[in-house]
């Protein structure tokens, strides 16, 4: 054993880990951002592949993979947009119109995956960004400055949503808005205003989350996330709606990606032990569940829209 | 009754309103959207043939739908429709390869029955999850899909695999071609219309008079329209959760099971997603559900509605090179749009029920006048 898992193979799988987490990272932080604000959004999947091919076509058509990154937050905007008109003026039930976004992104970005493009071509991918003197220290820069754009931007965002949140006058109302909307209204602070903004930052967010995965794999397929938008969403649970612990489970699920892949590459385990492996991430989501459902709560006004008098 | 007219208004402004869209979409792929809408209206309620196609593609549609209406009733959002239709179809397809000698009267209804245990099994973690420890159903539903669709392929990869495929080294993950006593009865074999039809209207129609017929059915509802109430009245809150999901999951997994056993090939099949299993009719299923305003009798014509739109669009694709996965998008618009309207349906329908109790009362207080006065 021990000569198969050598240093390099550590290096290389906790690098693995890190650049596997980065979509997680982008979609859960934009579901913490709704939910803190009182706004439940299950169409993340559907929104992130809607993302994936728009950044896709666009990489494929211009060969500006930048171009292709901003397509993508467009595109989460967009959804971000309709989204927001359906469950903060209209007030639909967030579960399952959640569901409704979901199946319009699935099938949205199948046909025109087929329709624009037909057979799978690869695109360009971004190059590794080494950091300057970080990436050159032994096994450290190896591990965690060697990576392209995306990982450093989502990895970024943590601090800056987490300042935004806790240490703004905009947070104070994100926050105030999901406990208690109420209020927040009585103070002068306008519900649906503060939700219009999450709701859209956080698609815009999927949107990127989206493009970050068909950037990294080069390529578009149908239901190319396979299910990461929903992972996505519980994160925040396991996070309990801070940017830090949503990064701490998307890191736990990257690295348990990068471990199964690893241990399947160097043959460690057989292929149908990869089966029982690969339900381990939605498992270990739903024991955490259990554990945070009792520990922390989540913001009052979750999943409520807001009528003003009632 | 205006109520229901409201009601059914508004489900049809719905899709007219996908429709719309769905027009849109056609034009922008260079289909003509009327040729487009009468080519899937034909291949669909067209012909026998056509007909018989969208019974088959109505029946998980109708059964997931008639739990997702149960699991609603109780206040439960059931989304783990696609993971209860795969271990429900498991459970029987074990059953079967378990038994292969056992007489058609043996083996029908014990897979039945297996679909039944499998998705009800399924179902009831999440109801449980949820009633003691607090774990959102929407949450914990869709990982068991993600854990249901990895035990499928890691047991139609091993231990279920079809030996032939095993000893010509393809090794496609699959099993063995079902015993022939387990094939669902044919209603009629030149539609290749099989009885899962039967099983699914009379599943439907059972759910109803469980809902609104029965002890349990009135517990289901209490708890959905009023949980603090219903605890008051002495009802365990707690355990009806736990049954709706049940009840929920008992429906899906006999989906599963007449996939496996209506199928043409007769044998459980995976391309490593829940969808190569379901075609999405866990989802989908929701669809159908909202559209038949949750109501169990009108889930059965809106199955064979949502039914028909798969099979037209199968025939679009033919005809018109438009990729089927336009319905997919297609019906998750009509979802967006029946739950947008859901809020305002409510105030309207409230308006016009105390509306007519204000008639209802003036009515009453005038002739308690009119016996006053003689």
């Amino acid at each position: 054993m021990s000569d198969v898992i050598t240093t390099t193979v550590i290096v290389a799988t906790i690098a693995s880990g890190i650049r596997l987490a980065t979509p997680f990272l982008l979609a859960s932080l934009g579901e913490a951002i709704g939910q803190r604000s009182g706004v439940l959004n299950l169409g993340v999947d559907g929104v992130m592949l809607l993302g994936a091919f728009a950044s896709y076509y666009v990489v494929l058509e211009t060969e500006s993979i930048w171009l292709g990154v901003m397509t993508g937050i467009l595109t989460g905007l967009l959804m971000g947009l309709f989204y927001a008109i359906i469950t903060v003026p209209l007030r639909a039930e967030q579960g399952v119109s959640g569901i409704g976004i979901y199946l319009f992104g699935l099938g949205m970005s199948d046909l025109l995956f087929q329709k624009l493009v037909g057979t799978p071509l690869p695109i360009d991918q971004f190059s590794e960004w080494h950091v300057p003197l970080l990436s050159d220290i032994p096994v450290v820069g190896e591990m965690f400055f060697q990576h392209t754009p995306m990982v450093y931007i989502a990895f970024l965002l943590v601090p800056i949503i987490a300042f935004i949140i806790n240490r703004t006058t905009f947070g104070l109302s994100i926050r105030a808005v999901g406990e208690s909307p109420e209020s927040a209204d009585s103070l002068g602070v306008s519900v649906p205003k503060v939700r219009f903004a999450t709701i859209m930052a956080g698609n815009a967010l999927a949107g990127l989350a989206g493009a970050a995965l068909a950037i990294e794999l080069g390529i578009f397929q149908q239901n190319l996330t396979n299910a990461m938008g929903f992972i996505a969403i519980a994160l925040v649970y396991f996070g309990a709606w801070r940017a830090p612990g949503v990064m701490a489970g998307s890191l736990v699920f990257g690295m348990v990606g990068a471990i199964v892949l690893q241990a399947k590459t160097l043959g460690l385990i057989p292929r149908s032990a990869s089966d029982i492996a690969a339900m381990a991430p939605a498992v270990i989501t739903i024991l955490a569940l259990i554990i945070v459902a009792n520990r922390f709560r989540q913001p009052a006004a979750l999943t409520k829209p807001y009528v003003r008098g009632d | 009754m205006r109520s229901y007219l409201i009601a059914a208004s508004i489900a049809i402004a719905s899709v007219a309103a996908a429709l719309a869209v769905g027009a849109i979409m056609l034009l922008a792929l260079g289909a003509n959207p009327i040729d487009g809408y009468k080519t899937m209206f034909t291949a669909a309620f067209g012909s026998a043939d056509g007909l018989a196609s969208t019974a088959v593609k109505a029946i998980p549609l109708m059964l997931v739908g008639v739990g997702i209406c149960i699991a609603f009733r109780a206040n439960v959002i059931n989304i783990g429709g696609e993971g209860q239709m795969v271990v429900g179809g498991l459970l029987a397809t074990s059953v079967a390869l378990a038994l292969p000698n056992a007489p058609a009267v043996v083996l029908l209804p014990l897979i039945l029955c297996a679909g039944i245990i499998g998705g009800a099994f399924w179902g009831s973690i999440p109801g449980a999850l949820k009633a003691h420890y607090n774990v959102s159903e929407i949450l914990s539903t869709i990982m068991l899909n993600i854990v249901a669709v990895q035990l499928m392929n890691f047991l139609l990869r091993g231990p279920l695999i079809d030996p032939g495929e095993i000893e010509r080294g393809t090794r496609i993950p699959q099993t063995a071609r079902l015993p022939e006593a387990a094939d669902l009865p044919m209603l009629s074999e030149t539609l290749n219309l099989h009885s899962g039809i039967l099983i699914a209207i009379a599943a439907a129609i059972g759910a109803w008079v469980l809902l609104w017929r029965t002890g349990l059915g009135f517990r289901l509802r209490s708890v959905g329209l009023n949980p603090a109430a219903a605890r008051y009245a002495g009802i365990p809150v707690k355990r009806n959760i736990i049954i709706a999901m049940t009840l929920s999951g008992a429906m899906s997994g006999l989906a599963g099971a007449i996939l496996v056993f209506g199928s043409e090939s007769h044998r459980m099949v995976t391309d490593g997603s829940t969808m190569g299993f379901t075609g999405s009719a866990g989802f989908n299923g929701i669809v159908v559900a909202l559209f038949g305003a949750l109501h169990p009798l009108w889930t059965i014509p809106s199955s064979f509605l949502f039914g028909g739109m798969l099979v037209g669009a199968n025939s679009l694709q033919r005809v018109a090179q438009v990729p089927s996965a336009l319905i997919i998008a297609l019906n998750g618009l009509i979802v967006v749009f029946v739950v947008s309207t859901e809020w305002h349906r409510k105030r309207l329908q409230n308006q016009v029920q105390t509306q007519a109790s204000q008639k209802n009362e003036n009515e009453q207080s005038a002739s308690d006048h009119g016996n006053a006065k003689s």
